[in-house]
């Protein structure tokens, strides 16, 4: 009997040895440095639309700025997503992808043409915010939280 | 020329803030098994904190779209929003100033993901 489970636990040993072998090896090193460059050159993109903007319209309001700004970088990387180009960038680069804006467009994007095929109404619309629920629903209500706790300290 | 040398360096910042940003993102998926919807909440969090205790304006100052292009910077949008609009409307603004002010990226992703659905189909893997 104890024969039997000794042979049990040297095949459970060799199969784990093999999977070992067989995984890909996730370098961490390596993966850090594709989210940094990838993460680093969209910051880099968003900071150029903005200053290109500012050049043609000087007059404009900080805050337009960055609205427009930020549209633009959803609308390119939602753009991506429909072309398929956002796929591969996201293979490569990790977090670099879904940190800044354009990874929170892509999910959007990605969630909805996912859904296509069970229609545009319980498809598209429902799963819309399946991805980025979470982000919408939680900093909706924490920026409420803190204007609210800053009205209430400046109140004192 | 100085100017040329200022840009240079402000785009220097950008990049290795941002990049810095999503590589301790990317720490945190390897190491610790969060989701990445959690690591988004997580950094998104950050930003509302930041903007709560008012040192993001001093931050994005010196980093620019190095914070304001990762999630960070909607969570200090929507915090800001937040609280601008409830010192102009009182407690009720608390409510809808994050959303005014966000309105335009997310009014923009919604209809952009529509029309995209409409004109596109995913490709199967």
């Amino acid at each position: 009997m104890s024969e039997k489970t000794n042979a049990v636990k040297q095949r459970n040993d060799r199969y784990n040895k093999y999977v070992n072998t067989v995984t890909p090896k996730t370098s961490l090193a390596k993966a850090m440095w594709h989210s940094f460059w990838i993460g680093g050159l969209t910051c880099v993109i968003g900071q150029g639309i903005g200053d290109i903007v500012k050049a043609i319209a000087p007059t404009m309001a900080t805050d337009t700025v960055a609205n427009i700004t930020s549209m633009i970088l959803v609308s390119v990387a939602i753009l991506f997503t429909g072309l398929g180009f956002y796929d591969v960038i996201a293979r490569q680069g990790g977090a670099g992808s879904f940190l800044p804006i354009t990874g929170f467009a892509n999910a959007m994007a990605s969630a909805s043409m996912e859904f296509k095929t069970e229609g545009l109404i319980f498809g598209t619309s429902a799963k819309l915010f399946t991805v980025v629920g979470p982000v919408v629903v939680n900093g909706v209500v924490w920026s409420t939280v803190a204007g609210l706790l800053n009205l209430w300290i400046m109140g004192m | 020329m100085s100017e040329v040398w200022k840009m240079i360096g402000t785009y220097a910042i950008v990049f290795s803030v941002g990049g810095a940003l999503c590589a301790v993102a990317e720490i945190l998926i390897v190491r610790t098994k969060l989701t990445p919807a959690r690591i988004l909440v997580l950094f998104l969090i950050t930003g509302i904190v930041l903007e709560g205790i008012g040192v993001y304006d001093a931050i994005f100052k010196v980093c620019q779209a190095g914070v304001s292009v990762p999630i960070v910077g909607f969570g200090a949008a929507l915090a800001k929003g937040s609280i601008a609009a409830a010192k102009t409307y009182g407690f009720i603004g608390a409510f809808a100033g994050g959303l005014i002010r966000t309105a335009f990226g997310i009014g923009t992703a919604i209809v952009m993901s529509y029309i995209v659905t409409l004109v596109f189909s995913p490709k199967t893997k």
